[in-house]
């Protein structure tokens, strides 16, 4: 086995694209659940929506790249107002069927052939990033730390992508501290007890979903840029759910824990991946305990585990303080 | 009862002499209800034809298990929509205004089960209780220079309630580590940050150690000499006597009696309606909640 | 519009547990020792896998990107187009299939000795089949000699969109809208009622203990596998396969009620973070299915191919016709079950009020056990069923799971017969609207009307209102 391969290939997937996309949508499911309580289901739906955002945006409507991106926040937020407006009155389990469920709604009329023109049907949309690319003002060459190097526009990307999270970070810490997040931790704690102090719950939810959505367009964003196309099948369920796992590991209702938990899930999954590619050449794995082609899946059951393991023993989870977690386990 | 007249104020005296019948006009009603329904399935929960809720007085709402005093609370503070009815609080129809718009008119409740907001600090929900905060609007409340100066006034205030209730050796503490019965006194106390007029508590006394019992009374009837309204749902019969200016008897959704309380507790029909039937220990709310669900599903069932 | 939160049921389910948490330690073994279980029901795949695979195998996989949200669902077609041609009850061998998409071959093939014939496809969409009229052995013609191509729609997720080519004499099949009906009725009904084995199950276990099951379609795909595993892997005829499958199945999901639900449920695990347990668990589930059943879709060793029985305006594989009769059989049984029996009084008491139903001497926690037995072998018998018409894959259940909540909420959460009407209702829509929309957006259909039925009414079409306070 090869230690030092496993350490590099680590240590790049720190700060690589995953980990930003991952901590984008977390932080955005961290405004929805963590503060607000709101049980999103849905929101790979958002990053999509910022994702056909610009791919469509570009290549079908012919807009500039800047224009897209507006584009792609706009939708986001015309889809929490079509989520919102109805659902934000039902119960939480019910706003997870309705948001998971339009996700999926989403992702199929997106891959489907009635809409190629638009969405580039299953094969999807590319040839969108250039806009994004061509204000990179790095020049060509490797840029960063050892083995967390990337190549120019990626560095572009990833440079641009975590001033994002910082910047998204900050707001919602500002945002938190102020009397409208404390208006979000009390519906969170007991909806109708705030209702009863004259706060008009059902508003503040809808903003919530909207900001949170607007996160999460961004996390499209940089999917979307990250890989120069747009793919309707990365944006099934499993992407929520892998941004829910980050979150929760990182601690749900913390500014910083979305993020911390994106960069540490995200690098624990390439770690056991690559433990796993690198034991399997060494043959200390036998093909009937686990072959080549399933390593992949091996990450999704470590996401399963990582997810009822955490719900189960440390809901507040690595940061969270016991006594203010969003999800009680008591 | 003349003698009660010093006692208990203006409000009070101008009750004095009423007929004790259920619906009977009073001479400055603060709350009206007309032909309010309810139903739940084939079961009526809530029958009131008529009531009137005078202003400045405490008055009790009182009746046996599932007579539908909770349900009736609900649909007057805009938490459940009744089938017909309407009802004006200060003159005002308040027929389908959202909850929210109700507690911002000054018509605040509390709840059967205390809702105090158990992972933030007494102080935050007190804090939450203040209406009409710019650093409750999105984007004001990024620029904390709008909204620091006015908190400091909300915090001020909210530290004088603490004072008042003795939590203020608490503020700094997570809601969910007081007792019950100081969580009671937190809900009553973060009421009365929304500045209401009419109070409305469910059960004030449920779950609290009789050691609280008497400073609980204590700040009901604070309430009254403020100037405040006060409505409430007790089975506590001591408390009802000791406190109430005016009490209402509901049994099985209808409005059966209301009066003085000697009065209407020495009225047989109150008697046979309510002490009578089910003189026992009072049930807990999750009791009330099973019968009434038993009910219904009996009536469903007969549906099916 | 009113519903109840949902901590109003929290605390009843609250108010009468027990003072005693369960032990850490004890729950920890009891994740560990399903995980070992789930190795010993998967163990018998592998296995199976060195059984003569079933017609042409989709191509083979990728290998795994390092995309966070690429599943492996993207790396394999598991969508293709099959059929099986025969003349006067005989298959017919040799004959050449191709498959065109916008004019571009995507692939070909020729029939089997039984006629069969399978070409897998890059996904979902729409594809030209034409049969080379020229390998048609001598005396063979079609029936209509203009009809040697058929534009085929696949769904996502099937592996065999049926292209038939009709040979030789027979009743003629038109195309219209009134015409394809009936057909599509009698399909939809049986999708109904396969679905409804899931969702009485789904409806049954959030009734009494609350949890919203995301993990219930992987209970689908373990039917699905475990009868697999027993029919091709250990040899049984599919029929024997079925019935050890569904008494396996009971006692799995009996134990993982005791081993994981139960715990949490004593430790007051509220709903919300048991409803993300279940989450974990159809990830863990899923994805060791993916590891130790392979990926690709395999079929059964008895009645997977079959030609249908012409039943005046529709035609009906016998195999088809026998799902229905026992689904029927089996629902009406569980209904009647549920109403007649004491278990069924008991379980909707429980379903109705836990602490009413514990303090009128009802063991809840038992009921509760039942439930989840029942639940996961209806599963089971539900997940061979569809695995029959749609072919044994890891996602088989994964992807009837949001169809089965559009039938629970259509019926009412947590009623059996409303999970039974409301099954039948999203089975027959998803077929029927295949007359008006492409049929890859029929799945889009059904989650719309889940949507608006939970936006309009929550309680489900024969559920009650909801009370508040």
């Amino acid at each position: 086995m090869d230690f030092g391969v496993i350490f590099d290939r680590s240590v790049f997937a720190l700060f690589a694209d995953q980990s930003l996309i991952l901590a984008l949508a977390a932080i955005g499911l961290n405004v929805h659940f963590g503060y607000t309580g709101l049980l999103n289901f849905g929101q790979v739906g958002f990053a999509a929506m910022g994702a056909y955002g610009i791919a469509s945006g570009v290549t079908y409507l012919e807009l500039p790249f800047g224009v897209s991106l507006l584009l792609g926040i706009a939708l986001a937020v015309l889809l929490a107002l079509l989520l919102g407006v109805p659902t934000l009155r039902l119960r939480a389990d019910y706003l997870a069927i309705v948001t998971i469920a339009s996700s999926e709604v989403i992702r199929l009329t997106a891959r489907s052939a009635e809409f190629r023109e638009q969405t580039g049907g299953s094969s999807g949309l590319g040839g969108f990033a250039q806009g994004f690319y061509d204000l990179n003002p790095f020049g060509p060459g490797s840029y960063g730390i050892g083995p967390a190097s990337y190549d120019s526009n990626r560095f572009f990307l990833l440079v641009v992508g975590w001033t994002l999270v910082v910047l998204c970070s900050l707001l919602v810490f500002l945002l938190m501290r102020s009397p409208w997040g404390r208006v979000l931790r009390g519906i969170r704690e007991d909806e109708d007890a705030v209702r009863s102090l004259g706060k008009n719950v059902v508003g503040y939810k809808m903003q919530s979903l909207i900001l949170g959505g607007v996160f999460g367009a961004f996390s499209g964003f940089a999917f979307a840029l990250a890989n120069s196309s747009v793919q309707p099948d990365n944006y099934g369920t499993q992407f929520t759910f892998l941004a829910f796992a980050a979150m929760i590991l990182g601690g749900a209702g913390r500014v910083i824990g979305p993020v911390v938990g994106a960069i540490l899930f995200q690098t624990l999954l390439v770690l056991v991946e690559n433990v796993l590619i690198e034991a399997k050449g060494a043959g200390y794995i036998s093909d009937a305990v686990l072959s080549g082609n399933d390593i992949g899946a091996v990450r999704f059951v470590l996401v399963g585990v990582v997810l009822m393991a955490l719900m189960i023993f440390r809901p507040q989870g690595l940061f969270g303080d016991k006594k203010e977690l969003a999800l009680d386990a008591r | 009862m003349p003698a009660d007249v010093t006692k208990t104020g203006a409000g009070a005296a101008a009750l004095a002499g009423l007929e004790a019948r259920p619906g009977v006009p009073k001479p400055d009603p603060i709350l009206v209800a007309d032909g309010v329904v309810r139903r739940f399935g084939g079961l009526t929960a809530v029958e009131v034809d008529h009531l009137e809720v005078q202003r400045g007085v405490i008055t009790a709402l009182i009746g046996p298990n599932g007579a539908g005093k909770t349900t009736f609370f609900n649909l007057l503070t805009g938490f459940d929509k009744p089938d017909e009815g309407t009802w004006a609080f200060e003159g005002k129809d308040l027929a389908g205004v959202p909850a929210y718009r109700v507690a911002r008119r000054g018509m605040v409740r509390t709840f059967q089960l205390t809702k105090a907001l158990s992972k933030m600090t007494v102080l935050d929900n007190m804090r939450l209780g203040a209406t009409g905060q710019r650093g409750e609007s999105f984007f004001r409340a990024l620029v904390p220079g709008v909204w620091s100066g006015q908190q400091r006034g909300i915090d001020e205030r909210a530290r004088d309630l603490l004072v008042r209730f003795k939590l203020d050796a608490k503020a700094s503490d997570f809601a969910g580590s007081l007792s019950g019965g100081q969580r009671k006194l937190l809900e009553m106390a973060r009421a009365l940050m929304v500045e209401p007029t009419l109070v409305m508590l469910d059960e004030p006394m449920a779950g609290v150690n009789p050691a609280l019992t008497q400073s609980l009374l204590g700040h009901v009837k604070d309430l009254r000499e403020q100037g405040m309204t006060v409505l409430f749902v007790e089975h506590d019969m001591d408390m009802v006597r000791d406190i109430s200016d005016w009490v209402v008897v509901m049994a099985q959704g209808r409005v059966v009696a209301e009066g003085p309380p000697d009065v209407v507790m020495a009225d047989p029909a109150v008697i046979d309606a309510y002490l009578g039937a089910h003189h026992d220990a009072p049930l807990s709310a999750e009791e009330e909640q099973a019968q009434l669900s038993a009910a219904e599903a009996e009536l469903e069932g007969g549906h099916a | 519009m009113l519903v109840v939160p949902s901590s109003t049921r929290e605390e009843t389910a609250l108010g009468h547990r027990p003072a005693v948490p369960a032990p850490r330690r004890a729950l920890r073994a009891v994740l560990l020792g399903l995980a070992a279980v789930l190795l010993l029901l998967t163990g018998g795949a592998p296995a199976a896998a060195q059984a003569p695979p079933p017609p042409p195998a989709p191509s083979a996989p990728a290998a795994p990107s390092a995309d966070p949200s690429a599943a492996p669902d993207g790396e394999e077609p598991v969508e293709g187009i099959a059929g099986t041609l025969a003349n006067a009850g005989e298959p017919v061998e040799g004959v050449e299939i191709a498959v065109e998409q916008d004019g571009q071959e995507v692939g070909t093939a020729t029939t089997d000795e039984q006629g069969r014939w399978r070409v897998p496809v890059p996904g979902p969409g729409d594809y030209t089949v034409l049969l080379d009229v020229e390998t048609l052995p001598e005396g063979t013609d079609l029936r209509d000699e203009d009809a040697s191509s058929r534009d085929v729609t696949v769904r996502e997720g099937q592996g065999n969109a049926p292209a038939l080519f009709l040979l030789g004499e027979g009743r003629s099949g038109g195309s219209s809208r009134l015409d394809r009906a009936p057909q599509l009725i009698v399909g939809g009904l049986q999708f109904g009622l396969v679905l409804a084995m899931g969702a009485i199950g789904l409806s049954l276990i959030f009734g009494t203990t609350g949890l919203t099951n995301f993990a219930h379609g992987e209970l689908i795909t373990g039917g699905a596998i475990l009868g697999y595993a027993l029919n091709v892997g250990l040899g049984l005829n599919l029929i024997p396969a079925t019935v050890i499958a569904v008494i396996v199945g009971g006692v799995l999901g009996a134990l993982l009620d005791r081993g994981l639900w139960r715990p949490l449920r004593k430790r007051g695990t509220s709903l919300i973070a048991q409803l993300v347990v279940s989450i974990g668990l159809s990830f863990v589930l899923r994805y060791l299915y993916l590891i130790y059943y392979e990926g690709s879709a395999r079929s059964y060793a008895q009645y997977s191919t079959q030609s249908p029985v012409d039943l005046g305006p529709v035609g009906v594989l016998p195999r088809d016709m026998v799902i229905i009769a026992v689904s029927l059989l089996v629902l009406v049984a569980v209904g009647l079950g549920l109403q007649r029996t004491r278990f069924g009084k008991a379980t909707r008491a429980v379903a109705d009020n836990p602490s009413l139903a514990a303090t009128s001497g009802i063991d809840v926690e038992k009921v509760n056990n039942i439930v989840w037995a029942m639940g996961t072998a209806l599963a089971v018998l539900g997940g061979i069923f569809l695995a029959l018409s749609q072919q044994v894959g890891y996602q088989l259940g994964q992807n009837a799971l949001l169809l089965l909540f559009a039938g629970v909420t259509l019926g009412g959460l947590g009623t059996a017969y409303g999970a039974l009407v409301g099954s039948l209702v999203i089975g027959l829509f998803t077929q029927l609207s295949t007359l008006f929309i492409a049929a890859e957006l029929q799945v889009v259909g059904a989650l719309v009307i889940l949507i608006l039925i939970l936006v309009v009414r929550p309680q489900g079409i024969l559920g009650s209102r909801e009370r508040v306070g």
